[in-house]
């Protein structure tokens, strides 16, 4: 599997710094081999904290921003929140950030094996929401 | 008129009075939330105050927009987008004017909370910060500073008997019954400073 040079990136915003590189790297495991789209976490305050860092998350938008969109995918509260103030901002998230409706972990998966397979914003966004689709029970 | 030097004063007003009541809010959010609203918003404003100290927008809608972007910034919890949001929407309603009235601010604010709503997705009686915010905009119509904060506070005691539906309080169900809720308390405080400090003003 191989990238094209313009691939999605993914961010992985979660309260927890553990938590969002954990997925971060579950994701990627799981995406296999050859060239992966790019996956930045932005966990936790900037201190190592619990919550959510604003800094962070542009600065982790921003390293994996390759001109094709970027897609967020977030836990909780303040994470939500965070990420579309600063989208309403409208010049702190690169061009073609999306917040992206899915669960965290399902979604995170999703977005970075077809981001990774070439998939384009909207069918990585579409990826990772459908997730919310497989139920387990 | 109240010019940029007002805004700056209503600023500094509400990070003495969260300093001062930090610890309250803190008590109020470790019975429904995460205990942490005091603390946060201690930082969040410490740093606006700072800000405002380096940096000294000259119109009303420079400062609030500032105060604003450094609450997001700054505070690692939800208050911080939440309260960000409704300062940086008042000030950019505020535009660009050197002096703005009464009325323009009770307007802009009145955007502000609006935009608080919709990031949100609360409504009043959902016991958040809306429910001392919205009152404070409804009586502020007038232009009446002092009749603002009393309907805040109102606000914020009111929001005791409800059940959260927003936030992390909301987990806690029926179990959210019977503690005032800590940001309609901030907000109220936030309301509250605005009215002290046109109150310094015309003395």
């Amino acid at each position: 599997m191989t990238a094209p040079d313009k691939a999605v990136g993914i961010v992985l915003v979660s309260h927890s710094r553990e938590v969002a590189e954990s997925v971060a790297r579950l994701a990627a495991g799981l995406a296999g081999g050859g060239t992966l789209a790019p996956v930045a976490a932005a966990g936790g305050t900037e201190d190592g904290g619990l919550g959510t860092s604003s800094e962070l998350i542009s600065a982790a938008a921003a390293s994996v921003d390759r001109g094709a969109g970027v897609a967020v995918l977030v836990d909780l509260g303040s994470a939500v929140l965070t990420v579309k103030s600063l989208l309403a901002e409208g010049d702190e998230l690169p061009d073609g950030t999306r917040l992206v409706d899915a669960p965290f972990v399902e979604g995170a998966v999703a977005a970075v094996v077809s981001a990774s397979a070439g998939a384009d914003l909207d069918a990585v966004v579409a990826a990772a929401s459908e997730a919310y689709t497989y139920r387990k029970e | 008129m109240l010019d940029a030097d007002f805004f700056r004063r209503w600023m500094f007003a509400t990070t003495v009075a969260v300093d001062h009541e930090a610890a309250r809010l803190t008590e109020l959010d470790s019975a429904i939330g995460d205990a942490d609203h005091g603390s946060n918003l201690q930082r969040g404003f410490a740093a606006v105050s700072q800000i405002l100290e380096q940096e000294s927008p000259d119109t009303p809608g420079g400062v609030l927009t500032l105060a604003g972007r450094q609450l997001i910034s700054k505070v690692g919890g939800a208050s911080g987008p939440l309260y960000g949001t409704l300062l940086r929407r008042t000030g950019k309603a505020l535009g660009d004017a050197a002096e703005v009235s009464e009325a323009d601010l009770a307007a802009a604010l009145r955007a502000g909370v609006d935009a608080v709503a919709a990031l949100g997705g609360a409504a009043p009686g959902d016991k958040t910060m809306l429910d001392a915010l919205v009152p404070a905009v409804d009586a502020l119509d007038g232009g009446d500073l002092a009749a603002a904060r009393t309907a805040a506070e109102h606000g914020a005691e009111a929001t005791t008997p409800l059940q959260a539906r927003r936030g992390r309080a909301s987990y806690l169900g029926p179990r959210s019954i019977g503690h005032q809720d800590p940001g309609a308390t901030s907000a109220a405080l936030l309301i509250g400073a605005l009215a002290e400090t046109a109150e310094g003003s015309a003395a």
